[in-house]
């Protein structure tokens, strides 16, 4: 669903700028369409989400209309549409991480950062959710973390407590 | 020790740069191709090796190619669909991960046997870290003069583009790819027309999977004829299996065409057995997709014949005793895993990734998912058994994209061969929610 309740006015900086000038160039000429999945990528790492404000201005960069970018930020899983903690980490819970302990790390990571599915924690800093198969059943249980998709394999109850101490402190000393 | 031919290089240090995999004979298939045949060769060699998709349907590549429409001033396109997400795979990743440069050459022979001059790569947007890897491969062969303008002073011209998707199953469906490849949601098209004659931009276009891609190399380096004599009957060379679940080993193997599943998952060179010292309950072969067998019906055909990692044996039997080679994604499920619970599981995953368009899809997924949910906790009525049995059938074949089939398939297989643990979740719902079902064998429903 995109945020109606919140929404982020932003103004695309001349860097972010020449990297969708740079996307546009790989399609023909008037298939600059085929550029907008690329550059919601680019926005949502700069962002952290897809404010309406943020792909209005997408609709405008590429000339399409803003239903164009709704429809399309609305039907891929990747695309946040509401704020998320600043490191979200999404655990793969198809069946073959299953079959190696996906669900008891799922809830290991709720009981560590208590909250719930898709919440954000007070700090602003985790968010987590279930994502469908990540391609790497062998090396089970798996998650990602965006905007980069840095990946962890072979999880831990122990392995995932350190990464969220990691993390934290990696937000601190920034 | 089975003979590789993507693999081959797989440990050498370094072999993800362009320095080291030109050392070791990269490019090789590209000097050759463009220098010594013409488009039609290459296309001819493709054709003679056998290559079958190996993606997921199989379909043999050089008649896909063979298919593709040329008419005066229109571009053709080449899209490599490295949008995995079929559970159980994990090979495009893990070779794009390792050895990049081997899908950028299969990328430019490819292109140029299909007459290309401008291809994409859509791989999906998680592999984020791969699109990297990907693109920096893409840069090195362009600075070593194998990609842009008058490619090896040949005269051919050629770029190729990496395309991210955005987290979304449908899009490994050639046409929906092709659609998110345009900027739109990832809704599969109404086929014909087929891509090969209206695709990308509506022109002539050929989608191929990141291993069939690769495997080209192989191909127009050693001829489609030394291709076709690995393997057996219509399976031809070699096949990236990625195993999953309860082995000692999982991973990506290389095998060649016809090894037994048995040897697949009990050798030391393949998978090493079954972790834990438990035994084997079952086994996914091609993907989630395709028809769940338990251990007698994996290790041996109904004929009483060893069960071969052949597009022909695994198939044997139909999907009455058989499954599907797919797209290589293996998983075997040890003795303590609840059947029930897994085909919730995917089911769950096929209701998630379905795009909407077609009602038996959208709605059928769904329904039965809370059917399966129903019997898993334990609420379950037999009659529900018969109701999943119709919901899947009614699916099956009736929609546009063959995700709907995918999604009925496992959900059939897993009701013809496991009922009896069905059965026992809705008759002993208490004793089903406490420890697991075992193996049918073992006679769970009169426990002595």
């Amino acid at each position: 669903m995109l945020s109606v309740k919140e929404n982020m006015i932003v103004e695309f900086s001349a860097p972010l700028l020449e990297k969708f000038a740079e996307v546009v160039t790989r399609y023909p000429d008037g298939r600059q369409k085929s550029a907008l999945l690329p550059i919601l990528h680019l926005v949502q790492a700069e962002y952290g989400w897809l404010s309406v404000d943020a792909m209005d201005k997408v609709a405008a960069y590429l000339n399409i209309r803003p239903i164009e970018v709704y429809e399309v930020a609305t039907f891929y899983t990747m695309f946040f549409l509401q704020p998320k903690g600043k490191y979200v980490l999404e655990i793969c819970r198809t069946g073959p991480c299953c079959l190696v302990g996906a669900e008891r790390i799922m809830q290991h990571i709720e009981n560590k950062l208590g909250v719930k599915e898709g919440e954000v924690t007070t700090d602003g800093l985790f968010s987590w959710r279930g994502v469908e198969c990540m391609a790497a059943c062998g090396f089970g249980p798996v998650l990602q973390i965006g905007p980069e998709y840095t990946f962890y394999e072979n999880l831990t109850e122990g392995k995932v407590d350190q990464l969220i101490d990691e993390l934290k402190q990696k937000a601190q000393t920034k | 020790m089975a003979r590789k031919l993507l693999l081959a290089h797989i440990d050498v240090p370094g072999i993800h740069t362009f320095d080291v995999y030109r050392q070791k004979g990269g490019y090789r298939a590209v000097e050759k191709a463009l220098k010594s045949m013409s488009p039609d060769d290459v296309v001819e060699e493709v054709k003679k090796s056998g290559l079958r998709g190996r993606g997921g349907a199989g379909f043999p590549t050089g008649m896909k190619w063979g298919f593709l429409a040329k008419p005066e001033g229109v571009p053709r396109y080449l899209v490599c669909n490295g949008d995995e997400s079929e559970p159980g795979t994990f090979k495009d990743r893990f070779l794009m991960t390792h050895i990049p440069h081997l899908l950028i050459e299969g990328m430019i022979v490819s292109s140029y046997a299909l007459g290309a001059h401008t291809s994409y790569i859509y791989i999906r947007g998680e592999m984020m870290p791969q699109i990297r890897i990907v693109e920096k491969a893409i840069a090195e062969a362009k600075a070593a003069g194998f990609l842009g303008k008058n490619i090896l002073g040949t005269g051919y011209d050629l770029e190729i583009h990496v395309q991210p998707g955005g987290g979304a199953y449908i899009c490994g469906e050639e046409t929906a790819l092709l659609e998110s490849l345009e900027g739109e949601r990832g809704n599969p098209r109404i086929k014909p027309p087929f891509p090969a004659v209206a695709g990308l931009y509506g022109c002539p276009t050929v989608v191929n999977n990141v291993e069939s891609i690769a495997a080209t190399v192989p191909i127009v380096n050693d001829g489609g004829e030394e291709y076709a004599k690995i393997g057996i009957e219509r399976s031809t060379g070699t096949k990236l299996i990625s195993a999953g679940g309860n082995l000692v080993r999982p991973g990506v193997y290389e095998i060649e065409m016809g090894l037994s599943m048995e040897e697949f998952i009990y050798s030391e060179e393949y998978c090493g057995g079954i972790a834990n010292g438990r035994r084997l309950k079952a086994v996914v072969a091609g993907g989630s997709s395709v028809p769940i067998l338990p251990t007698h019906l994996a290790l041996k055909t109904a004929k009483g014949e060893p069960r071969l990692m052949t597009y022909e044996s695994l198939a044997d039997g139909g999907f009455v005793t058989g499954t599907a080679m797919g797209s290589g994604g293996f998983i075997a499920f040890d003795e303590d895993q609840c059947i029930v619970r897994n085909t919730l599981n995917f089911t769950r995953f096929y209701h998630h990734e379905s795009c909407g368009q077609c009602s038996p899809c959208r709605e059928g997924t769904g329904w039965m998912e809370k059917v399966l949910h129903k019997i898993e906790y334990g609420y379950g009525d037999m009659s529900d058994i018969d109701l999943l049995w119709d919901i899947q059938k009614n699916i099956d074949g009736n929609t546009i994209c063959p995700l709907g089939d995918a999604a009925a398939w496992p959900v059939a297989s897993a009701i013809r061969h496991f009922r009896e643990e069905f059965e026992w979740h809705i008759l002993q719902p208490e004793e089903a929610q406490t420890r697991n079902f075992g193996l049918v064998s073992e006679g769970v429903m009169n426990p002595e």
